[in-house]
């Protein structure tokens, strides 16, 4: 037993969030610097995480283990895998770029960032990542409800607080419900399966490992599986439950909104793969002719009604669903290539749209507008945010050479080993992605600015670089060295391949 | 036979008494600006019994004193030990009530219904049961009508008398009947004698029937329930607290003790109706909860599908069931009190209690806010709060239990519940005052307010957290009806 | 030095991506600096291709200077580099022509650094594409040379060009989708994207998959290659793109698009099409040589009815890139022949050849637009007398274009007609019938070269542009040292085709 790394990472921000909401409201800076730092540091220790993550041994690493409630077998259990380790990182990385955009600009004519009430703001905000980082290392299935009831309720507040005037009580309300409704399904089938595996083996216990070799029936697993996974899934986005996402998305604040697309996203994802997939193979194997389906579905439908949108924002909140319909249709081709590709897809897409949501948030704090219409000529003023878009635009368009394509590429070589006909159609999203991110940099960033915008649009700050250079790195850097991660994805994937049955 | 086990069985209650007793002797001697006073001494008193039946007073194997009147095990006592907690807590809130902050007859009524309680969480007789019902009852009447200059107090006051009455007197007759069917009283004896076949099945209806009415009423499940949003919103806010707690989770411990001591054949029978109940309990309580306007009757309306809630665990029949419903009512107490609490806090300075009165909360006292956040978000069933975890065990016990559609039932419920709450938040936190700059209107707590709502929050949040020796407190309840 | 003696091809290849890099970080205000700094970068590629032509040996068989570097094993593709005779003059006319378009770019004055970063990424995204021996990595470079060129098109075009950079974009990514999607299938299968084990694997595969059998699927992927090769080159009826692409960019772009990216399409069909589908691309070859005759002949017309200098340049590319594909088929017909050889010789000279006349009369174009700002030939007219130097030069390199013979596009043109007149008369007599038709386009190719000519230089002069303001200015030295080495090397390979025609024939015998 070493250094409890995991924990640490986990109450990181919990604490932090303490600590910020006892400081007096009126100093500002320092509760941002607080923010700043703990963020920092859970970066830090993720980033470590990862990097010594032992990719030869493979399987759950850095694994502590608490008792919590012996009775009825609660432990307190985390551990990483292949799969987890890379969303532990994502999730630093969204929380420290988060809070740098976040700082913003006080002057009253730029008012950037988040000007309202930072120490509340701060303080839900790391509720939330902690809640986050919880999910990703549980291995314990209730603890694992816990971080994501967690990780769901501060959404609420900090959308409906901080959001936007226009749609943020609708959208706020509209997506606590849906993901409440979705996990707490979930959860009746996270019980179901808790008392099956009780009479089945006569073990109490929520840990994820033992319920692995619960022997649950076919009949049970078929029966379970799609409450189960689309529970969580939506969460993920998938179709035809996504319609909370681009509402929130649009509604959030923009560090909420990168953390809603960035890593709550793949919460659900991750979640719906863990239980869904892991703990059910059989009722996995299934239905995953449905979860194709929709996820095929999701993916052009998404792509499609994001190339009609001109709210920016909406834009990007439909691509979402079109990029996380990606990894679910990685999920359900419940092989190699498939899962590999959804893993990194989930990485890929977190710092995408992180980059994207802030590099819009940066333009409508400062013209007070995200129409796309009413845009035009960014690039001269922020020449960063521009560069950093067209980046995240060539990502999210599955560009060779950036992190996009490493990820989608396996995807669909997976779709193809299980059914020809869904790659073949989720291709089309690819030449519609292309063309909504063309025609929206080139509106937003090189055409005219328009009159009404001359003279009070400035630059963006210096943290806002940093954020950007970072999120542009992740995604370059994974792009030309997929090595990076994919050895990594693919341990976790033995993993579940083996769950599944050799395949 | 009176030994130290007689003696013990009933320390909380005598130290109470005592403590009753010594209010009673000092209270006059106090100015009558100082009588708030007798708020410290009624939590402190009610601390120090819990610290001292802890010590003294804790139950070993199960047993039965007084003649078999009283039970002396680890229900009985967890529920005590509960009781006094939300009796210390209620009256620290009653300090800087107005209306009755300085009455020292407020405190010695609370604690009479106070003993009340105790007793009906240990009773092992039929007897003994309707007695103290009837002690807890009769001050409660009072003090909801205490305002008497108050029409909406009277009229609290009056109707919970009329019904309450009412309901004793269906409970009444439920009893005397099992007693007329079996000759016997004792709990502990009914088990024998009422056998299954022993009665025909229309008259074990009957009585049972009889007797839900009178708990019914207790636990305030539909359809016995339309009194509780007029009474809680016409009696005093920390009765109302006190009302929707510790009253109700009282009533839960006889309901407890009775179907799984007495009746356990016809219980096990009786189940489906019970979820039927349940179901209707948290269907309408919800649905009405969602209409209201005012504070006070929204948190009566979703205290009624609380009750619901609570309900799918004595469904389920099982230990896990029992444990899922005490481990619910210890963590409901502690967040149902917390948010009376901060309604108490927030409508002594602004005398309001509706629930758009609420708006730019957060920036008047933002510690206020957040505690109100933690107990709404605790209701609504969320982690790190006890309420999540309650949720689980009870739903855990739902589907343990096979009532997976009841568990379903459930969870639509919460999500309306979220929605609800979630909406009273969105006041605290997201809407201004119209016209007014919030920093110019601060919510002040006084001493006792803070101090209690810093212990109900955290208790709330350490439920939530680290909930194994609650549950292991629960759970050891719970064995002792198996 | 032994470095970068054993790493010759990635050194070339990533050296220009490295100095964009380097370039980041230069001041933003010294655009002269910019330039040079480009210039003098996107030499080093060039000589070490040298380098790499002098040391190759043309006839050993296989991949020569071959490297490999994992990538992404997960899915089984590696950095895998070497070249043949046949892509070896790829890389050599993009190297050559690189800093001739950067040189050609001394004109630009707005954001010089932004575009010459995306240039030298342009010329890495070429040369990865020739260089690649893995299909993922061809596929990866194949789209990452689109980004720059969007770019350029849509940042420094002119009046129309976010319409046409937004139609390049997208027909080249909807083009290439099926390319994509092949190209899974193929790793999918064969668990590697290595070329040389997939084009020893597919072409002889026969087991069904997905429960359809083999022989549809080879037909369905093939027409995906084909089709998004057929976009890049472009083939008839996939050119649409293509006029407004090259009249909306700026010149230095419009030379690279003609002069290398449109060698893309056609290296695509060389490299994997014919070796990965011998059988469907025989069984198609009528079909491609329908097409291939179609773009020779309407291209010609279409280029005909221009009034705009700069798209009767572009698509006389059509027509040109037709003759490529003309004797693709012809070899795809009658593989192993030598009529096929020939056919072949002809086809990958008349890239090269292509690349030097296109990317020269594109900067013509470009030369003369700046002095007056308007490509409409029907606002130029005898203006010889005025720029006597430029006329000549102009009629130097139409010619080259037309096909008069002692220039290169005369060899070039000779050898696909005669390989697929050889293939018709010997096997294929249909063969024979389009090459005769294609011999119509050709003739149509003289009539559109001279009206050119003839509307630019000859005629009644506009005296418009004779006097005053507008007095039109002579070609300078920067653009004739532009033209210099084009103008050498349409001369010798015109008169004197052997030493490069000796690469490409051996390539040529081995491989096909």
């Amino acid at each position: 037993m070493n250094f409890p790394v995991l924990s640490v990472i986990t109450f990181t921000p919990m604490v932090a969030a303490l600590i910020i909401l006892m400081m007096p409201s009126h100093r500002r800076n320092e509760t941002r610097a607080v923010a700043l730092a703990s963020a920092t540091f859970a970066l830090l220790l993720s980033v470590w995480v990862y990097f010594s993550y032992d990719q030869a041994t493979g399987g759950y690493q850095f694994i502590e283990k608490y008792n919590w409630l012996p009775m009825l077998g609660i432990s307190l259990h985390f551990g990483v895998d292949g799969m987890s380790a890379p969303l532990v990182l994502l999730t630093g990385v969204v929380m420290f770029t988060g809070v740098l955009i976040s700082w913003g600009d006080e002057d009253p004519h730029v008012k950037a960032g988040i000007q309202d009430r930072p120490r509340e703001f701060f303080a839900f905000l790391f509720l939330l990542a902690g809640g986050v980082f919880g999910v990703f290392v549980s291995l314990d299935l209730f603890m694992l409800f816990f971080f994501y009831e967690i990780a769901v309720f501060p959404m609420y507040l900090l959308i409906a607080i901080w959001g936007w005037v226009v749609t943020r009580e609708y959208a706020a309300m509209k997506l606590t419900l849906y993901l409440f409704v979705g996990s707490v399904v979930s959860l009746v089938g996270a019980l179901a399966m808790y008392w099956v595996q009780y009479q089945n083996t006569g073990v109490l216990s929520f840990d994820m490992l033992v319920m692995e070799k619960a022997g649950f029936s076919q009949a049970f697993q078929i029966a379970w599986f799609l409450p189960v996974f689309l529970g969580f899934a939506v969460l993920g986005g998938i179709w035809p439950f996504h319609n909370w996402s681009p509402d929130g998305h649009v509604a959030a604040p923009t560090a909420v909104s990168m953390f809603h697309a960035g890593v709550l996203m793949k919460l659900g994802a991750f979640a719906a793969l863990r239980v869904g997939i892991m703990l059910l193979p059989e009722g996995a194997k299934y239905w995953s002719w449905l979860i194709m389906t929709f996820a095929g579905i999701a993916v052009v439908y998404g792509a499609y009604i994001a190339f009609v949108q001109t709210d920016m924002k909406y834009m990007i909140g439909f691509s979402s669903v079109s990029h996380m319909g990606l990894v679910m249709l990685g999920l359900s081709t419940l092989n190699q290539n498939g899962l590999t590709g959804a893993g990194v897809q989930m990485f890929s897409h977190g710092v995408m749209t992180a980059l994207f949501f802030a590099v819009t948030g940066m333009i409508y704090d400062r013209a007070h507008t995200r129409m796309i219409p009413e845009l035009g000529g960014m690039m001269k003023i922020m020449p960063f945010a521009g560069v950093g878009f067209i980046i995240g635009g060539l990502v999210s368009m599955g560009m060779p050479g950036f992190s996009g394509f490493v990820a989608e590429f396996p995807i669909f070589m997976g779709v193809w080993q299980t059914q020809w006909l869904v790659a073949v159609i989720a291709s089309i999203s690819i030449v519609i992605t292309a063309a909504y991110i063309m025609i929206n940099i080139r509106k937003v960033f090189f055409a005219e600015l328009p009159e009404k915008l001359h003279g009070h649009v400035g630059d963006i700050t210096v943290l806002d670089k940093i954020a950007i250079v970072t999120l542009c790195l992740l995604m370059v850097g994974l792009g030309l060295f997929p090595g990076l991660m994919v050895p990594m994805v693919q341990t976790g994937v033995e993993n579940i391949l083996r769950l599944l049955g050799g395949a | 036979m009176f030994t130290t086990i007689t003696f013990a069985s009933i320390l909380p209650e005598v130290l109470i008494l005592l403590l009753a007793i010594l209010i009673f002797i000092v209270e006059p001697f106090w100015k009558a600006e100082q009588r708030r006073n007798t708020g410290w001494l009624t939590a402190g008193g009610l601390l120090a019994a819990i610290v001292l039946s802890l010590l003294f007073g804790q139950p070993g194997e199960p047993q039965t004193t007084f003649g078999g009147m009283i039970r002396f095990d680890w229900l009985g006592f967890f529920f005590k030990l509960l009781f006094m907690f939300a009796g210390a807590a209620t009256a620290l809130l009653f300090m800087d009530n107005e209306k009755i902050g300085q009455r020292g007859e407020a405190y010695l009524l609370l604690l009479a219904s106070l003993l009340g309680m105790n007793l009906m969480a240990v009773s092992a007789d039929l007897v003994m049961l309707y007695l103290s019902i009837e002690t807890t009852s009769i001050p409660l009447y009072v003090l909801s009508g205490f305002m008497l200059k108050d029409k909406k107090s009277t009229e609290a006051g009056f109707k919970y008398l009329l019904f309450g009455a009412l309901a004793s007197a269906f409970m009444l007759y439920g009893f005397s009947l099992v007693f007329g069917f079996t000759g016997t009283t004792n709990l502990y004896q009914l088990v024998e004698m009422f056998q299954v076949g022993s009665l025909s099945v229309a008259a074990a209806f009957g009585v049972l029937a009889l007797i839900l009415v009178g708990l019914g009423f207790k636990v305030s499940i539909v359809p016995f329930h339309f009194w509780a949003p007029d009474v809680y919103e016409g009696a005093p806010t920390p009765i109302s607290g006190f009302l929707s707690t510790a009253s109700k989770a009282a009533g839960f411990a006889v309901l407890v003790r009775l179907f799984f001591i007495a009746f356990p054949q016809f219980a096990a029978s009786w189940t489906l109706t019970l979820a039927i109940l349940s179901a209707i309990t948290m269907t309408v309580g919800n649905l009405l909860t969602l209409q209201q306007t005012n504070i006070k009757r929204l948190l009566a309306y979703s205290s009624v599908a609380h009750a619901g809630y609570a309900m799918i665990g004595v469904v389920a029949f099982t230990k896990l069931g029992v444990t899922s419903v005490i481990f619910y009512l210890a963590a409901y107490i502690l967040t149902n009190l917390l948010a009376f609490g901060v309604v108490m806090a927030f409508s002594r300075v602004s005398g309001v209690d509706e629930i758009k009165d609420f708006a730019g909360m957060s920036r008047r006292n933002p510690w206020l806010a957040l505690m109100m956040l933690t107990a709404f978000l605790s209701l609504a069933g969320m982690p790190p709060f006890g309420g999540f975890v309650a949720k689980v065990f009870v739903f855990a016990a739902g589907v343990e239990a096979g009532y997976v559609w009841l568990v379903f039932v459930g969870i639509i419920n919460s999500i309306i519940g979220v929605y609800y709450y979630l909406n009273v938040m969105k006041y605290v936190y997201l809407y201004r005052m119209p016209n007014e700059d919030e920093e110019k209107h601060p919510i002040p707590l006084t001493r006792p307010y803070a101090l209690t709502l810093a212990v109900l929050a955290i208790g709330v949040i350490l439920i939530g957290t680290v909930f194994a020796p609650w549950f292991g407190w629960s759970d050891a309840a719970a064995l002792t009806l198996f | 030095m032994d470095f970068i003696s054993t790493h010759l091809l990635s050194t070339i290849l990533f050296f220009p991506a490295a100095a964009a890099l380097v370039m980041l970080f230069l001041p933003k205000e010294e655009a002269k600096l910019h330039k040079w700094f480009a210039l003098g970068a996107s030499l080093v590629p060039f000589v070490l291709s040298l380098v790499v032509w002098f040391n190759f040996n043309p006839s050993q068989p296989g991949y020569q200077f071959e490297e490999i570097y994992p990538w992404y094993p997960a899915i089984g593709s590696s950095l895998h580099l070497g070249v043949d005779g046949l892509s070896l003059s790829m890389v050599l006319l993009t190297t050559l022509l690189t800093p001739i378009a950067l040189l050609a770019s001394f004109s630009i004055n707005d954001r010089t650094k932004a575009y010459m970063i995306l240039f030298l990424f342009l010329e890495t995204g070429m040369l990865g594409v020739f260089m690649a021996l893995d299909l993922l990595i061809f596929f990866v470079f194949w789209e990452v040379g689109l980004v720059p060129m969007y770019f350029l098109i849509n940042q420094w075009g002119s009046a129309n060009r976010n319409y046409a950079s937004l139609k390049f974009m997208i027909y080249t990514m909807g083009g290439s989708l099926g390319l994509l999607l092949a190209v899974q299938l193929l790793g999918v299968l064969f668990k590697t994207y290595d070329l040389q084990v997939i084009t020893a694997q597919w072409s002889t595969y026969t087991a069904p998959i997905g429960g359809i059998p083999a022989s549809t699927f080879k037909t369905v992927a093939f027409w995906a290659f084909v089709i998004a090769f057929a976009v890049k080159v472009p083939l008839w009826p996939f050119h649409t793109w293509l006029p407004d692409a090259h009249t909306e960019a700026p010149t230095a772009g419009s030379m690279i698009l003609a002069g290398v990216l449109l060698k893309l399409g056609a290296y695509g069909f060389l490299r994997l099409i014919l070796p990965l589908y011998p059988a469907e691309s025989k069984y198609f070859a009528g079909a491609l040589a329908f097409l291939a005759v179609a773009a020779i002949v309407f291209g010609a017309f279409a280029s005909y009815a221009q009034t705009d200098f700069k798209r009767l340049v572009a698509y006389s590319s059509v027509n040109h890139m037709g003759f490529v594909v003309l004797g693709i088929a012809a070899a795809a017909f009658a593989a192993s022949t030598a009529d096929a050889h020939i056919a072949l010789n002809g086809a990958i000279l008349q890239m090269f050849n292509h690349g030097l006349s296109a990317a020269g009369m594109f900067f013509l174009v470009g030369v003369i637009y700046e002095r007056t700002h308007t490509r409409n030939l029907e606002e130029f007219g005898g203006l010889f007398p005025l720029v006597p130097v430029y006329g000549g030069i102009l009629i130097f390199t139409s010619m080259a274009s037309l096909g008069l013979p002692g220039l290169n596009g005369f060899i070039s043109e000779f050898l696909v007609v005669r390989g697929s007149f050889g293939v018709g008369v010997n096997s294929v007599p249909v063969m024979a019938v389009y090459t005769a038709v294609a011999m119509l386009g050709l003739l149509f190719t003289g009539a559109y070269i001279l009206k050119g000519i003839k509307k630019v230089l000859h005629g009644p002069m506009n005296e418009h542009w004779a006097h005053g303001e507008h007095k039109l200015t002579e070609i300078n030295t920067r653009e004739i040292i532009v033209m210099v080495p084009l103008m050498v090397l349409i001369l010798w390979i015109g008169l004197y085709p052997a030493w490069i025609l000796d690469v490409i024939n051996k390539a040529v015998v081995m491989l096909f």
